[in-house]
């Protein structure tokens, strides 16, 4: 267990520029997810950490001490594959020992931690099998005991339940927690699922393009995303993200949405959004969570940060547990996780509330969140 | 199957031709067989195809022990050691030098690695004759020259080029993350290659060391040009053996002779020849 700084990192390839100037400083027994598209760069900065690539640039440091320049088998950290990486030709005990059997461990103490980890994991009845006899769940949890044998300072995790199909993947990922809970263990974990990351971390890091687009707790990112790419990353459905002008209305900040026909429709804000007041008269981009969104008969307290207002309903996909509704709200498509036991009439104007305190504002030009 | 009157013309057509191409492969191999199990007289009066009357197996022991190769009337055997003792270090030198190659080739990236592979590939299709004068060189400035550790030099040597591309192409197949693996859990260069992939391996090490063995066991120009009497391998033998310009022109003799010097490669296919078709298969299509 460890704290790992990363002070400036970059990484390129050329002229292609992968990573652009990556610091993230983790605590000891911290959980931090790297979530991103493809091709965002997680990867590549997973494999800096883990010393299978070199860095162009910065410094990496473990427990304060540069491991920069040193080789991978000698900076203390283990690692779970994609695709679990067990050696075909060995049994899953040899798969967990040999680690241990490359840094010279002796036998009994090899024996011991295979059994120790074998029960943590529950596979002592797989351990004399090879990884081609084994489940696809049971490969996973081979890897992660090959990683857990040698006690690392550092664990990495790439994409490790990608390859798994949706049930055993959620099983997975609740393991993995409570893993991470009984172990206390500093864990870096790369997935491209944005729900993996936000159950999972302590803190996530949003890339894109090689920079990290915000480093915050998952409550954070959800909540205020530092920009408008973190805000339709982070969420499914995505947040839904509008126009609308900064208007003085009465008084009290609002927000103008211009409808497809020239009216604007108002949504009158609260007190807490008077640090909109720069942008009077100027464009903001408005992002509204589709769980927000409600019928006004739902039963909610009104607590007086409920605006309501009028949309057609233009298609309903019910998924059992809630039901999303694409609405037309004056020519902007929103999207609204809806109760599913309501009857909605498709194609009809229907009114909606609003819950405006989790309501964000970001910057046209920068795209940056106002706060 | 098809059990329809045509089906069953057509499937008996099938079987008749196969018979037939079969008898045509095997005809060769029963005319030395029948032939060097007859006395010579049977040869020179009777038919080539015919059974023996008299059977005997005196001109096996005569290619074997007693027929009058080098200076003395060794007969094949100290020839036929020879060829082991060449092929067998140079099948394993060569496949493990091709298996290293395949290793650096595929899981280090470096400058030029496909263009030193490119020039790796190109010694494939060098034809023995024209290193021939430049191995002699070689040979002598090494001090190797006429001696069994020079040609087993030489066929290791003329070997690599084959031997790597056996193991580049099977290696470019083999899962990164593997190795990647291994080295996080401190295996060095030679533990990965030890542990990981030549464990990993056994289909395309069936491939090449059955190539490597046949081609260098059959190989005789380099036998021929750079031994001596003592360091003759078998090819070299044999041919010495046959077109021996005195005395009677003994065909059984020649025929067993022949026969003798073609059972380790056949031994070799028997045993392996299934690996070897699922080995050259392996590495161009996945699973």
């Amino acid at each position: 267990m460890a704290s790992l700084d990363l002070v400036h990192i970059q990484k390129s390839f050329g002229p292609v520029h992968i990573l652009h100037d990556v610091s993230i400083a983790l605590k000891d027994g911290e959980f931090l997810v790297l979530v991103g598209p493809s091709g965002c760069g997680k990867s590549t900065l997973m494999n800096i950490i883990a010393g299978l690539e070199a860095p162009t640039g910065g410094a990496l440091k473990l427990d304060d001490q540069d491991i920069t320049q040193v080789a991978p088998a000698a900076r203390d950290i283990s690692m779970v594959f994609q695709s679990y990486a067990l050696y075909p030709n060995m049994t899953v005990a040899q798969n967990i020992q040999f680690p241990l059997e490359m840094r010279k461990v002796d036998k009994s103490t090899r024996a011991e931690r295979v059994k120790g980890v074998a029960k943590l994991l529950q596979i002592e009845h797989l351990l004399d099998r090879k990884p081609r006899q084994l489940s696809g769940g049971q490969r996973q949890r081979v890897a992660i005991g090959r990683a857990l044998a040698r006690e690392p300072k550092l664990y990495l995790f790439d994409e490790p339940l990608s390859n798994l199909d949706a049930q055993l993947r959620l099983d997975m990922r609740t393991e993995i927690k409570k893993l991470h809970q009984r172990l206390k263990s500093t864990i870096v974990y790369v997935t491209h699922d944005q729900i993996e990351a936000m159950t999972l971390a302590t803190r996530i890091a949003v890339m894109k393009g090689g920079v990290v687009q915000q480093l915050g707790t998952p409550h954070e990112v959800y909540n205020r995303p530092a920009n408008t790419f973190v805000a339709g990353f982070m969420g499914s459905p995505r947040m839904n993200l509008a126009r609308a002008q900064v208007v003085d209305a009465a008084g009290e900040i609002a927000l103008a949405f211009q409808a497809g026909n020239g009216d604007k429709i108002v949504l009158p804000l609260a007190k807490q959004f008077a640090y909109l007041r720069p942008y009077l008269g100027q464009e903001v981009i408005a992002g509204i969570r589709p769980e927000t969104i409600n019928l006004p008969n739902a039963s909610l307290a009104q607590k007086g940060l409920q605006r309501t207002f009028s949309a057609k309903i233009e298609v309903t996909e019910p998924t059992g547990a809630e039901t999303l509704a694409l609405l037309n709200f004056g020519g902007h498509e929103f999207t609204a996780t809806l109760d599913p036991d309501i009857a909605l009439s498709v194609g009809r104007e229907t009114q909606f509330t609003v819950d405006i305190t989790k309501l964000v504002c970001f910057d046209v030009k920068s795209e940056t969140l106002i706060a | 199957m098809d059990k329809t009157p045509v089906g069953q013309v057509a499937r008996v057509a099938l079987y008749l031709i196969l018979i037939i191409t079969a008898f045509a492969f095997i005809l060769p191999v029963y005319v030395m067989v029948v032939n060097s199990l007859k006395p010579l007289d049977e040869i020179r009066n009777g038919n080539l195809m015919a059974l023996p009357i008299d059977w005997t197996i005196e001109p096996w022991l005569m290619a074997w022990s007693k027929s009058q190769i080098g200076v003395q009337a060794t007969g094949l055997k100290p020839y036929f050691i020879n060829s082991f003792l060449l092929v067998i270090p140079s099948v394993i030198l060569s496949t493990l030098i091709g298996a290293m190659n395949g290793y650096i080739l595929t899981q280090f990236t470096f400058r030029f690695a496909n263009t030193l592979f490119a020039a790796m590939l190109f010694s494939v299709f060098i034809p023995f004759q024209i290193v021939l004068i430049p191995m002699a060189k070689t040979l002598g400035f090494l001090g190797l020259a006429g001696t069994v550790k020079g040609l087993i030099f030489v066929n290791t040597v003329y070997g690599i080029g084959f031997t790597t591309l056996f193991f580049r192409n099977y290696y470019a197949a083999f899962p990164n993350e593997l190795v990647r693996s291994a080295r996080m859990d401190g295996a060095g260069f030679f533990g990965v290659l030890h542990r990981i992939l030549l464990p990993n391996s056994a289909p395309i090490i069936v491939v090449t060391v059955i190539w490597q063995f046949t081609n260098i066991w059959n190989e005789f120009l380099f036998g021929a040009s750079f031994s001596d009497y003592t360091s003759f391998p078998l090819t070299v033998a044999l041919n010495n053996l046959v077109s021996a310009s005195t005395g009677v022109k003994e065909y059984n003799v020649h025929f067993a002779g022949a026969f003798i010097a073609a059972i380790p490669t056949l031994v070799v296919y028997l045993v392996s020849g299934k690996y070897f078709v699922r080995g050259l298969m392996a590495g161009s299509v996945k699973g």
